[in-house]
């Protein structure tokens, strides 16, 4: 039972590992974009996140609409001021530039919300369960699975069948040749990371409702991330999801074998993949 | 010949220190075909890259309709009517042939009343009909240029440059490609062909121009022109024509 309870408190983890991975699908497995704010990104909303429900009172959902369109400004603004002028086949400039990004930005954080560690409060809805046969399931991690999978099956679908999604495809098989067929790779780069910051607003919210928020805390978001992309493949966006199912679940039978191998058997089961199947789970070749 | 629709004045092209081109005069009307001759590092490619917004040259360097659009994004450049087939076609690998051709659709230039439609490229092709949901890189390579071409039309040119589209294809499909051209440029659109294959070029073109280490080494009317006037401008004998 305990390891049905597992299985069941991983897959629900893995909804909230797939929110952090979603956007880095995009930019990381379709743009190859090595984003290391990512998870930094997530903390700063968090935060924004609780200093308006606090300041403004404000209840997580309406939190949620604003973070996930302030999500979609930054990505703009980040597209245009840093990463457009450091994209291309080289990940290497992109790395640097969000690498140092990254401290500057878990430096303010610190200026502004110190190093406390602060959630989001969100009323009844947070302790809420059901049961589910033998099972107790809590009705936020469910519904941060839900979430995460219409995230996953929508953004999937504007991949496949948008003229957006198209020209993305194209800018990341050849980003020359894309512009060579009518494509402004640097507005399709920009709407991109704009949807990949948005569902980081989803995150943020989730993210500190479920547990709390520090400023230093975005390399674990970031290395989640990375991971999930990895274990799904890149490029892949259902893959994305799986890898942080994957993942998810790993570090919830390994915190039931021992709490202190948790965090660690995500990471073994990355680099068993990695070893294993290099292409991830639903990449090809 | 009518006023050109796309010309170049003199243009300059460099790779960082290297100087690929110097002082390039070339012009092409509508519905003509054109080809582009020359010895392999001559700078037929860098001509082309030069007018697609590739490399950077000054406004004047390039015209369209007698307006400026030198070092004009590639982007605009293509809404502006003028597509390319690239060397090496650069398919969008892992898409459908259908999606690469969309691709095209999506960011097109104004359609003129004419233009390219999908029945009409399946016309044309009609491989790619029975093709559009296999993903390119599956396709043979004539058919794979059947699909850059055919994504360089759905753009709506006016000006369609094709870069060496008969590499490596077996005779028996470059003939076909070939045959597929005069159908294009009967509709107005000019063509411009880089092609290794002198032969080939002479009798699919109006016009000609053989390029020789960064500049024009002969020109003139493909029919006119002999093959040993063609020997010298091409290997740079003493007498080439300038």
């Amino acid at each position: 039972m305990q390891w049905l309870d597992g299985l069941i408190q991983g897959i629900l983890l893995g909804g909230l590992y797939a929110q952090y991975a979603l956007g880095m699908a995009l930019m990381f497995g379709v743009m190859r974009l090595v984003n290391i704010t990512h998870g930094d990104l997530v903390i700063l909303l968090a935060l924004i996140g609780i200093s308006l429900a606090s300041t403004f009172s404000m209840g997580p959902w309406s939190v949620l609409v604003v973070l996930v369109v302030l999500g979609a400004v930054i990505g703009v603004i980040l597209q245009r001021l840093i990463l457009n002028r450091v994209v291309g086949a080289d990940p290497l400039p992109s790395l640097i530039a969000t690498f140092g990004l990254s401290i500057a930005l878990q430096n303010a954080m610190l200026q502004i919300w110190s190093a406390d560690t602060r959630s989001l409060e969100g009323g009844a809805i947070v302790h809420a369960s059901f049961q589910l046969g033998p099972l107790f399931v809590g009705v936020l991690p469910v519904i941060v699975l839900l979430t995460a999978t219409v995230l996953t099956g929508g953004l999937d679908v504007v991949l496949r069948s948008t003229r957006f999604g198209r020209a993305l495809r194209a800018a990341s098989a050849d980003v020359e040749a894309a512009a060579l067929t009518g494509v402004n790779p640097k507005t399709v780069y920009t709407g991109a990371t704009a949807i990949a910051v948005a569902i980081l607003g989803f995150a943020a919210v989730f993210q500190s409702l479920r547990s709390t928020v520090a400023p230093a805390d975005g390399a674990f978001q970031l290395i989640y991330a990375f991971e999930a992309v990895i274990i799904g493949g890149m490029g892949s966006i259902w893959g994305a999801f799986l890898g942080a199912m994957a993942l998810g679940i790993s570090q919830s039978i390994g915190f039931r074998i021992d709490p202190g191998f948790g965090i660690l058997a995500g990471h073994l089961v990355f680099l068993a993949i990695l070893a294993l199947r290099p292409q991830g789970l639903l990449g090809k070749g | 010949m009518s006023a050109p629709l796309l010309s170049t004045h003199g243009l300059v092209a460099r790779y960082g220190d290297f100087q690929a081109l110097y002082g390039i005069d070339f012009e092409i009307a509508a519905g003509e075909i054109v080809a582009l001759i020359g010895a392999n590092g001559a700078g037929k490619s860098t001509l082309l890259k030069s007018i697609m917004g590739l490399l950077r040259v000054a406004p004047d360097m390039v015209k369209l309709d007698g307006r400026p659009v030198g070092g004009t994004k590639p982007h605009r450049i293509v809404a502006e009517g003028v597509a390319i087939v690239p060397e090496g076609r650069r398919l969008f690998v892992g898409m459908s042939v259908i999606d690469n051709l969309r691709v095209a659709i999506d960011h097109a230039g104004r359609p003129a009343a004419n233009g390219w439609t999908l029945e009409r490229l399946y016309g044309l092709f009609p491989m790619l009909k029975e093709k559009q949901a296999v993903p390119v890189q599956s396709l043979s390579g004539g058919q794979q240029q059947m699909v850059a071409i055919g994504r360089a039309l759905l753009s709506q040119p006016r000006v369609l440059l094709c870069d060496e589209i008969s590499l490596g294809l077996a005779p028996k499909v470059v003939k076909e490609i070939y045959q597929s051209l005069p159908s294009i440029s009967e509709a107005g659109t000019a063509i411009v062909l880089v092609e290794q294959d002198i032969g080939l070029a002479r009798a699919t073109s109006n016009r000609l121009y053989c390029m020789l280490e960064g500049r024009v080494s002969l020109t003139g009317r493909s029919a006119e022109i002999s093959r040993e006037a063609i020997g010298e401008a091409y290997f740079g004998g003493a007498h080439a024509v300038a």
